[in-house]
C-alpha cells in the first residue's frame, strides 16, 4: 500500500517583538499577519521589567521569504521597538501547560507518576479528575500531553511559548 | 502655564505646526473644535463630502510638499475619509486627519455616529492614535506631523473624543504646553527613520554604475518626496544615464531633457519600457517595483543588476532582490553616490573624468534613440465630423497652459493619456492617484493644489465616470473662490474598463456605458457655480481652452466629447512580460 508522504513539519518561526506597552499595539502586530492570511500559532504578551514596554513572543508558520517582509512591515509600526527572530537552537524557551485529566481511583497513580516524571505539579484534585501543570520546553509539554491523552484529557490550556536568546558563555 | 481646554489646544497645536488650511466638515462629535476655529488664523475650507476633504489635503500636500490637514466628525465622516487615507498611504502623501469621536464614556456602546475609527483606519495609515486625555493633545499632534512628514511620508489619523475637547466638560481642562523636538523624539522610541545611506553600499553602487554598459535610472515618487529632483538631474547629467520617470515621478526629471525616456509601465512608452527591459543595470531611486511597472515580475529586466535606494527598508527586496540595497533619503543618498562617482573616477571629478571612467555607451544610446524614432507615441487624428481624440485635447491643453501649470487627474484612460501627452518639465506639476487608483481624485485634488499654490494655474483632467464621483466639490471651489479648471474627457464610458473588455473579453461590454449627455455636464457645472462649455469639434478645442485659461475668478469646466473607441497604447497586457508590449496598431501592434 502506498501511503502519501507525511506532510513536512510546519516551519515554525519564533519572533520576539519588543513593543510599547499601550492599547492597540497587539492589534497592529496581529493585523499584519492576518492581512496576509498567516495563522499565528501561539502568542504570549506581557510587560517587560520596564513597564513602558511589553514583549510579544509570537510563533508563526511562514516561509522565510514572506517572514522577512512581515518583519520589515512590523518594524514600520511606530509602536514596535525591536524585533528578533529566535532560532530555537540559540534560545531558551519555556511554556506553561495546565491540564485537567481523568483520574479515577485506579488510574490516579498513573497521572501522578507521569507528572512527577516530568517534574510537573498537581494543582487541584477532584473526585475523579485532577488538574496538573508543567512549565518546560514546549517539546516536553507535547510529550506529557501525548502521554496523558490515553488517560482522558478533559481540559487543556497552554500559554504559548516565551523565549529569550541564549547567553554567550565565556571562553 | 496657561489653563486651556482640549479643543483650543488642538487648534493652537495645528497653528504651531504651521497649518494654514484645514479642509473639513463639522458634525456632532467634532463640534467643540469648530468653535475656536472661528478665532484662528487657519483658513477652513468647508467641503461637501468628507472624501473631498481628504483628497484636497492630498492635492495640497502634493503641490506644496507640506502636510495636508483634514478635519471631520465621527462615524460616517470618518468612514468617508478612509479612501483618501488609503490613497495617501499608497502614494506616501504626508497628511494629518483629525476625526471627532463620541465622548469617552460612550465609546464601545454603539453610540450615535460611533465607529471604531482607529480600528478601521489602522491598515491605511502610517500611524493612528485615539487620544484619551486632553493634556495629551499637543504631544499627539506634534507626533502626528512628525510621523506624517519624516521617513517615508504618509497619512496619520488622530481620533479625539468629544469630552476632552468640550470646554463645558471638566475632562477637557488642561495646562497648555508645547513639547520640544527632543520630547517628541523620545516619545517615539520605535520610530527612527534612516536617512543617510550606508557608505560602503554607496560605494558599491557607484562601482556598478561605472561598470554598467546599458544602465537606466528608474526614478519613482520618492524623488519628489525627498525633494531630490535637482540631485537626480546632477546624477543623470554627470553619468549620461537615461532616466525613466514612473507615474508617481512625472516631472521629477524634465520631459524635455535629452536623457528623459518618459514613463515606463503598463501604459508607458515603448522606449522607457524596453530600455528597462534590456538594461544591465537598473538604478531604482525612490521607486517600488510596482506591478504596473514590472509587468510579469519573473520576466522583468532579466539581465539587469539592481541598485535600489529607498527610505523604507521594507521596499528593498519586496518585489525584486537588489544587488545593492541602500536604505536612505533619496536626496542624501544620490548626493553621496554622485560624490562617490567623482571620487572613484579619479582625475578632477569632472563630468569628463566620470565619462572617461565609464564604458563607451554609444551603442546603448543609439539603440535607445532608434526605439524613440521607431515607436513614438502616436494617435490617428480625427476626421471631419468625428468625435475628438483625447490625445489631441491633451496636446492642446498642454500647449496652451503656462509651463509651470499644475495638472491633476482622475484614474483611467484619461490619466494615462495625461501622463503620456502632457510634457512635465518641472517637479510638483503632476498630481494623481497612482497606487490606489481612486476614481474621482482629480477635482478635489486640484482644488487642494490650487489652495496650496494660488499663484499657479491648475487643471484637473477628468473622465466622465470619475467626474460623477466627486464633482460636488466644485461647489466648494465656487464658494471659496478657488478657480480650478476641469477638462472632462467625456467618452460616455468607463473607458479603461471598456478597453479591457474590448481587448480581453471579446468586445462584450458589461456595465460600462454611461451616456454622453446624462447628466448634462454643462448645466450641472453651471448649477455648481462654474463657467462651463461643451466642445465637440477640433477647431473649437483651442479657443475654448484659451477662454478657460482667461477666467480666474471662478472654476471652469470644459466638457470634451471624445471618441470612445480610442484606446491607450502602448499596453503591456496584465500578467504578461514587458517584452510583450503592444504598440499602437499603426506601428505594427506589438511587433518588436
Amino acid at each position: 500500500m502506498n501511503l502519501p508522504a507525511p506532510a513536512p513539519a510546519p516551519k515554525h518561526h519564533v519572533l520576539s517583538v519588543l513593543v510599547e506597552n499601550r492599547s492597540g499595539v497587539l492589534a497592529r502586530v496581529a493585523g499584519l499577519f492576518a492581512r496576509r492570511g498567516y495563522n499565528i500559532y501561539s502568542l504570549a504578551v506581557a510587560p517587560t521589567d520596564d513597564e513602558r514596554f511589553s514583549r510579544i513572543t509570537v510563533v508563526v508558520d511562514v516561509e522565510t521569504a514572506p517572514l522577512e517582509q512581515i518583519v520589515k512591515q512590523l518594524n514600520k509600526l511606530i509602536n514596535v521597538i525591536k524585533i528578533s527572530e529566535l532560532d530555537p537552537r540559540d534560545s531558551v524557551e519555556r511554556e506553561l501547560m495546565l491540564a485537567t485529566v481523568k483520574a479515577l481511583p485506579d488510574t490516579r497513580h498513573q497521572v501522578i507518576e507521569l507528572v512527577e516524571l516530568f517534574d510537573g505539579r498537581v494543582l487541584d484534585v477532584g473526585h475523579d479528575e485532577m488538574t496538573v501543570s508543567l512549565d518546560d520546553h514546549p517539546g516536553r509539554l507535547d510529550d506529557l500531553e501525548e502521554l496523558l491523552r490515553p488517560l482522558g484529557i478533559i481540559d487543556l490550556q497552554r500559554t504559548g511559548r516565551v523565549a529569550l536568546p541564549k547567553l554567550e558563555h565565556a571562553g | 502655564m496657561t489653563t486651556t481646554d482640549g479643543g483650543r489646544a488642538l487648534i493652537k497645536a495645528l497653528e504651531l505646526e504651521g497649518t494654514e488650511v484645514v479642509f473639513g466638515l463639522p458634525g456632532g462629535a467634532i463640534l467643540p473644535v469648530y468653535d475656536p476655529i472661528i478665532d484662528s488664523p487657519i483658513r477652513h475650507i468647508l467641503v461637501r463630502h468628507e472624501q473631498g476633504a481628504g483628497h484636497m489635503a492630498e492635492g495640497f500636500a502634493h503641490a506644496t510638499g507640506r502636510p495636508g490637514v483634514a478635519m471631520v466628525t465621527s462615524g460616517p465622516a470618518a468612514t468617508n475619509i478612509v479612501t483618501p487615507l488609503c490613497d495617501a498611504y499608497m502614494d506616501s502623501v504626508p497628511m494629518v486627519v483629525i476625526t471627532g469621536q463620541v465622548p469617552s464614556q460612550a465609546i464601545g456602546t454603539d453610540a450615535f455616529q460611533e465607529c471604531d475609527t482607529v480600528g478601521i483606519t489602522r491598515s491605511v495609515t502610517k500611524h493612528n492614535e485615539l487620544v484619551t486625555r486632553a493634556e495629551d493633545i499637543p504631544l499627539v499632534i506634534r507626533q502626528a506631523f512628525h510621523i506624517a512628514t519624516t521617513g517615508r511620508p504618509g497619512p496619520v489619523l488622530v481620533d479625539i473624543p468629544k469630552d476632552i475637547v468640550d470646554p463645558k466638560n471638566p475632562a477637557s481642562a488642561m495646562e497648555w504646553y508645547w513639547p520640544t523636538d527632543d520630547e517628541v523624539a523620545s516619545s517615539l522610541p520605535g520610530y527612527r527613520p534612516t536617512t543617510k545611506g550606508h557608505a560602503k553600499k554607496v560605494r558599491e553602487a557607484a562601482q556598478l554604475i561605472l561598470a554598467a554598459e546599458r544602465p537606466v535610472i528608474y526614478a519613482g515618487g520618492g524623488i519628489l518626496k525627498a525633494r531630490a529632483a535637482e540631485v537626480l538631474r546632477e546624477l543623470a547629467e554627470l553619468t549620461g544615464i537615461p532616466v525613466v520617470t514612473t507615474l508617481m515621478a512625472r516631472g521629477a526629471f524634465p520631459d524635455d531633457h535629452p536623457l528623459c525616456l518618459g514613463m515606463p509601465g503598463m501604459h508607458g512608452n515603448y522606449t522607457a519600457v524596453t530600455a528597462m527591459q534590456e538594461s544591465d543595470l537598473l538604478i531604482a531611486l525612490g521607486s517600488r517595483f510596482d506591478d504596473r511597472v514590472t509587468g510579469k515580475v519573473d520576466a522583468f529586466a532579466p539581465g539587469a543588476k539592481v541598485i535600489h535606494v529607498d527610505i523604507d527598508p521594507a521596499e528593498l527586496g519586496k518585489v525584486r532582490r537588489p544587488d545593492v540595497p541602500i536604505v536612505g533619503d533619496c536626496r542624501l543618498v544620490i548626493t553621496e553616490i554622485v560624490r562617490a562617482l567623482r571620487d572613484l573616477s579619479g582625475g578632477d571629478g569632472s563630468a569628463d573624468a566620470v565619462a572617461a571612467a565609464q564604458p563607451d555607451r554609444s551603442t546603448w544610446k543609439q539603440t535607445i534613440s532608434g526605439w524613440q524614432e521607431r515607436f513614438p507615441l502616436v494617435y490617428e487624428p480625427s476626421g471631419p465630423g468625428d468625435l475628438l481624440k483625447p490625445q489631441y485635447v491633451l496636446e492642446e491643453l498642454r500647449s496652451r497652459a503656462p509651463e509651470d501649470c499644475i495638472v491633476a487627474s482622475g484614474v483611467g484612460q484619461h490619466q494615462m493619456w495625461t501622463s503620456q501627452y502632457w510634457r512635465f518639465n518641472h517637479p510638483y506639476t503632476w498630481i494623481n492617484s497612482g497606487g490606489l487608483g481612486t476614481m474621482g481624485f482629480s477635482v478635489p485634488a486640484a482644488i487642494g493644489a490650487k489652495v496650496g499654490r494660488p499663484d499657479r494655474m491648475v487643471w484637473a483632467v477628468d473622465g466622465d465616470g470619475c467626474f460623477q464621483m466627486t464633482a460636488q466639490e466644485l461647489v466648494t471651489a465656487a464658494t471659496e473662490r478657488i478657480p480650478v479648471k476641469v477638462a472632462i474627457l467625456n467618452n460616455a464610458y468607463l473607458g479603461m474598463v471598456r478597453q479591457w473588455q474590448e481587448m480581453f473579453y471579446e468586445e462584450r461590454y458589461s456595465e460600462v456605458y454611461l451616456s454622453p449627455d446624462l447628466p448634462d455636464y454643462v448645466k450641472w457645472s453651471e448649477a455648481m457655480g462654474c463657467v462651463a462649455m461643451r466642445v465637440e469639434s477640433p477647431e473649437e478645442v483651442g479657443p475654448a481652452i484659451d477662454k478657460a485659461n482667461e477666467i480666474d475668478d471662478r472654476p471652469v469646466v470644459l466638457e470634451f466629447r471624445t471618441d470612445a473607441a480610442e484606446k491607450v497604447f502602448p499596453m503591456v497586457p496584465a500578467g504578461l512580460s514587458n517584452s510583450d508590449i503592444v504598440v499602437d496598431p499603426s506601428q505594427g501592434g506589438g511587433a518588436r
